[in-house]
């Protein structure tokens, strides 16, 4: 992480995070993502005359949802206004959003630093909104092209105060509110479909000083990483123009993944005027403490709750609880296992982590797509534990079953891989060795202690593997002493 | 309140009216003469009174979140300027 010398960044995050409706904020038009263009594009999407908005229910209740796991206060009287701006993909001419009285106020979210330390970071804010449509500007010549399926999507914008100082701040907010808007099932986060979007305002100001500097708002970065470079960009450029003796513009910049710089959009000939007000065909939202009572009750256990417990219930190392935790499919599917295997929490999670969450990444595969299922790894954990095979054998067999060749018991069944925990199997194989390599077995009792792996390493090829690694290093060793 | 004649062009802009030029002071004296009658309530107490988000008083009803509307997009294209594979059609927008 670079630093600014006497410099330092203030930077707020804006978040647009689209809620996992069924169907939009104010009707009944499908939201589904990838739909062919228009087709989920009804009247009031299309802003035509006479329609009226009614709000979604499931959409409120997100919002509220979303509120109280945020420590936020609920507005149990929140009002919808019309922000005016004029854009094709906006086809009232207005869009319908919160201003003066957002359904959540003033929450906080707390992450975790690099170096371990943790800070609160402030959220002034999240309201509701409807999201825009999308304007297609490749393949036509003169014109732009316009799919109004997005238009109306239900979305919580959700302000951060100006309290995160550098990128990799920025970075740790985003990634512990996208986890929580999933965790709590408010959104999906696909961040490539844009179910995520966030805008960064930045600026930069001498240490110690109070007053901030001319902020700039880069629009629109959409991975993690081009967040973290987007901001670093945007801080060193600041601190550039700043030093060479030039003032910082208030302005829109857009960042270019390739290049991994910003650039000012086009200025506008005039400041933005957005003239709100309260949209006259909704009535204010009344949310009683009953209401959010009852959406209380349904909260899910939060990440760090759970990570707690993770800790404490299965003994795990916080590294352990944290990467099971990350997602809430991934610790429900590490409990399944625990609890069916009846095997050692520790082994579990080494499994899950280690060799589950390997070949699902290399195969850039997410846990709900595993082809070994919590049960099946649970049957592999089990045959472990009951000494059928052991840890090294079953490295194998959990490929095979990642393959789609069947149980673990097929598997073992199929290929033969039995333990071999009979001593007296295992004993003439040794005495077998040992009668071959006589050399090596003199060196061994010279003093040559290292010799031991090789005469592990024989027994064990002979025995393709399967003899039960505790049984033949006793039995070795006592055989080796002579 | 007595609006300029800048007041008034910027005001025509935003709303997308085209103005002709001779026009605009007859339209700053009437819309200064509507905001001073308007502008009369700023005399009122307010002290004790909430703010008004809506003149009925009644709250929002919700809907559940179903989806109900079909698909009628042949029936909106139809009536539509210009259309091409599924897209509404407008002018270039360069941003």
């Amino acid at each position: 992480m670079s630093t600014h010398g006497e410099w330092e960044a203030v930077i707020g995050l804006e978040v647009h995070c689209q809620l996992l409706t069924k169907s939009k904020i104010f009707s009944g038009a499908a939201t589904a993502y990838g739909a062919e263009p228009n087709t989920q594009a009804d009247a009031v999407t299309l802003g035509f005359p006479g329609v009226l908005p009614v709000l979604n229910g499931d959409a409120l209740r997100m919002a509220i949802k979303f509120g109280l796991a945020i420590d936020a206060t609920i507005t149990q009287r929140s009002v919808f206004n019309r922000k005016h701006y004029f854009y094709p993909d906006l086809p009232k001419g207005y869009q319908i959003t919160q201003y003066e009285l957002p359904i959540v106020a003033g929450g906080k979210l707390d992450i975790e630093l690099p170096d371990g330390s943790t800070k609160t970071i402030g959220i002034t804010r999240a309201h509701m909104e409807e999201d825009a449509g999308k304007s297609l500007h490749e393949n036509f010549v003169g014109v732009t092209g316009i799919d109004l399926n997005r238009a109306g999507t239900p979305l919580i914008e959700i302000v951060s105060e100006p309290e995160i100082r550098s990128a990799a701040e920025a970075v740790a907010y985003l990634k512990k509110l996208h986890q929580l808007v999933v965790y709590l099932g408010v959104s999906d986060g696909n961040m490539q479909e844009g179910s995520f979007r966030c805008d960064a305002n930045v600026s930069v100001r001498r240490r110690g000083t109070e007053k901030f500097g001319t902020r700039t708002e880069t629009k629109n970065v959409n991975s993690f990483r081009y967040v973290e470079k987007a901001i670093e960009y945007e801080i060193e450029r600041q601190i550039g123009v700043i030093e060479a003796g030039g003032v910082i513009v208030q302005e829109t910049r857009l960042f270019n993944p390739d290049t991994g710089e910003t650039r000012s959009m086009r200025s506008k000939e005039n400041a933005n005027d957005y003239r709100y007000f309260p949209d006259p065909d909704l009535l204010p939202v009344v949310v009683t403490t009953d209401d959010i009572e009852k959406i209380r009750a349904t909260m899910p256990e939060l990440p760090e709750a759970k990570r707690n417990r993770f800790m404490q219930q299965y003994g795990l190392p916080k590294y352990d609880a944290s990467v099971l935790t990350a997602e809430a499919a991934l610790a429900d599917y590490y409990e399944t296992v625990v609890s069916t295997s009846a095997g050692d929490p520790k082994i579990c999670a080494n499994w899950v982590i280690g060799d589950l969450l390997g070949l699902l990444n290399k195969q850039s595969l997410e846990i709900g797509a595993s082809p070994v299922s919590a049960a099946a790894l649970a049957g592999l954990v089990a045959r472990i534990a009951d000494k059928t095979i052991s840890g090294k054998i079953a490295k194998e067999v959990f490929e095979a079953m990642f393959a789609g060749e069947g149980s673990a018991d097929d598997i073992i069944k199929a290929k033969g891989l039995v333990q071999i925990t009979d001593e007296s199997a295992i004993a003439a194989a040794i005495d077998e060795i040992i009668a071959k390599n006589p050399g090596q077995l003199a060196e061994y009792r010279g003093g040559k202690d290292k010799l031991f792996g090789f005469f592990v390493g024989q027994a064990m090829k002979a025995t393709q593997g399967k003899a039960n690694p505790e049984a033949l290093n006793r039995l070795l060793k006592e055989k080796l002493a002579g | 309140m007595s609006l300029t004649a800048d007041q008034i062009r910027q005001v025509a802009h935003l709303a997308r009216l085209e103005l002709k030029p001779e026009m605009t002071d007859a339209y700053a004296r009437q819309l200064s003469n509507i905001m001073a009658m308007v502008g009369q309530l700023s005399n009122a107490d307010t002290a004790n009174v909430s703010p008004m988000a809506h003149p009925l008083d009644m709250h929002q009803r919700l809907r559940l979140d179903a989806v109900t509307a079909p698909n009628l997009r042949e029936a909106f294209q139809a009536i539509a300027p210009a259309t091409e594979n599924g897209l509404y059609l407008v002018p270039k927008v360069i941003e």
